[in-house]
């Protein structure tokens, strides 16, 4: 997509609306009603990747040195990664704290 | 090009016209009084005489949504229905004039229940008026078949994409046998011809309709269907004289019929029109100073246009055929008030609601509600719209 959801104006729409670029939901920041984050203590995590297989939302990728990590673009705070982690590596936090 | 006129059904003539623009779908659930429209199509598909896909359904909700599905894929598309049926659509009307496409419908309007009424009633279509739909109401036999050949036609033009509805009032109109001049198949294929929508589903370009819209878009998704109505009239005027220079039948947006000078005008819609410009020609040949008005196009609603026919007026008496419950009255009284509200100079608007669930205003009615009317406004009205004919 060429401009993000917020720069979009009617002008921008398709008729009725249609998207006609095939996977551009990827702009859109799905994230943004999240409540509570998952945060990470690394030192406990096994790499095993249970996280990535049930995230619902798609959002967790292996960062550079091969944790698995929530995208907070896309993360919805569900807490289902942090539910199924084994080592308990994952804390849901509220949004507001640090 | 005059064709010869024959009488025939009104509804028999309207899927005549539909068989005439050769439509390629046409999905519906039969109900009264829209039954024979549907009935006689789906007999022209059976007997090879519409060379068309007829789907039958279980109920009007997914007549609507089968037509949503073929009109995405391109086809020209045809339903129709009445009073409950098109409550039954109600959501999925949003659907369509949402997704731009360009169905189009006839609704022979009937009354809502309870009690539950077949007959002829305007609180069908009133109660859809805000779904996006453009509509346009006819007068009498010959014109609903014109407004169905200019249908197709206006749903389809690359400016304007947006269903139409073509309403005609149930068994006033519906089931009566009139003389009708039937279009040439010739002239119609080369006035209204299958006109493709720029979007449409196809393997080869993937595209998806009718998306999610979170709050940050979805005010200017609406906003742009919004000016896409706001901009149809000129199309609508322009394809109407296209129609008049072919098939020498003009229409126009707003019509008025003994309005020049006249200081008091009554303003109707639908099959009515008729029966009143009798009551009109009759009180005029008694001296009473009074005009007709009557509105074709209900949506979009011609502002410029109604505004010019009731500039020099002093007296506008609207008469509803629906109730607009705990409200204003009539829904169309109520419209045209806040069409006249800005304006420095305006009539006084006396609002009648009649006609419901059938019931008939002979030309003597009308004679009474023009003279109640004008003895209302110089009097000043107590009450906030008047019921015509209901027994105390």
């Amino acid at each position: 997509m060429a401009k993000s959801e917020n720069e979009l104006t009617w002008k921008d729409i398709e008729i009725g609306a249609a998207v006609i670029e095939p996977g551009s939901a990827a702009a859109y920041r799905t994230g943004d009603w999240r409540s509570q984050r998952p945060t990470y203590d690394f030192s406990r995590c096994l790499k095993c990747g249970i996280c990535f297989v049930f995230c619902p939302e798609g959002c967790i990728r292996q960062n550079q040195k091969g944790f698995f990590e929530a995208n907070p673009y896309y993360c919805k705070g569900c807490g289902i990664c942090a539910y199924e982690c084994p080592t308990r590596v994952i804390v849901m936090r509220e949004e507001e704290e640090k | 090009m005059k064709g010869k006129r024959h009488g025939i059904e009104v509804s028999i003539a309207l899927a005549d016209a539909v068989k005439l623009c050769d439509a390629d779908v046409i999905a519906a659930y039969p109900i009264t009084p829209q039954t024979h429209i549907v009935e006689h199509l789906a007999e022209l598909v059976a007997e090879g005489e519409l060379d068309a896909e007829y789907i039958p359904v279980e109920s009007e909700h997914s007549a609507l949504s089968a037509c949503l599905g073929s009109a995405a894929a391109g086809a020209r598309t045809f339903t129709a229905t009445a009073g409950q049926g098109l409550e039954l659509m109600h959501e999925v009307l949003y659907v369509a004039s949402g997704m731009r496409l360009p169905i189009v419908m006839a609704v022979a309007n009937r009354a809502l229940s309870a009690p539950l009424s077949v007959w002829g009633d305007h609180s069908d279509a009133m109660a859809v008026r805000d779904t996006g739909w453009i509509q346009i109401f006819t007068e009498n036999g010959q014109e609903v078949v014109d407004q169905i050949i200019c249908a197709f036609k206006i749903a389809e033009h690359h400016k304007v994409l947006l269903p139409v509805m073509v309403h005609l009032d149930g068994f006033n109109l519906s089931h009566v046998i009139e003389p009708i001049e039937m279009p040439d198949q010739q002239d119609v294929c080369s006035f209204a011809p299958h006109n493709r929508s720029p979007l449409t589903l196809h393997p080869n370009h993937p595209v998806a309709m009718g998306d999610f819209a979170p709050p940050v878009v979805f005010t200017e998704a609406k906003w742009a269907q919004e000016q896409a109505m706001l901009s149809v009239k000129p199309t609508i005027i322009e394809v109407w004289d296209e129609f008049a220079r072919k098939f020498g039948r003009p229409y126009k947006p707003v019509e008025c019929y003994k309005c020049d000078g006249a200081k008091n005008l009554l303003f109707t819609m639908g099959s009515f029109s008729e029966t009143a410009m009798t009551a009109v020609d009759k009180l005029r040949q008694a001296g009473v100073d009074i005009g007709l008005v009557r509105l074709r196009l209900w949506r979009p609603f011609p502002f410029e246009e109604f505004r010019a026919a009731v500039k020099d007026a002093e007296t506008l008496l609207v008469l509803d055929r629906c109730i607009s419950s705990g409200g204003p009255g009539g829904p169309v009284a109520s419209e045209l008030k806040s069409a006249l509200y800005n304006l420095d100079k305006k009539p006084k608007v006396v609002s009648f609601v009649g006609g419901l669930g059938g019931r008939d205003i002979t030309v003597a009615g009308f004679e009474k509600i023009i003279v109640d009317g004008l003895e209302l406004a110089e009097k000043g009205q107590e009450r906030i719209f008047e019921i015509v004919g209901v027994r105390e």
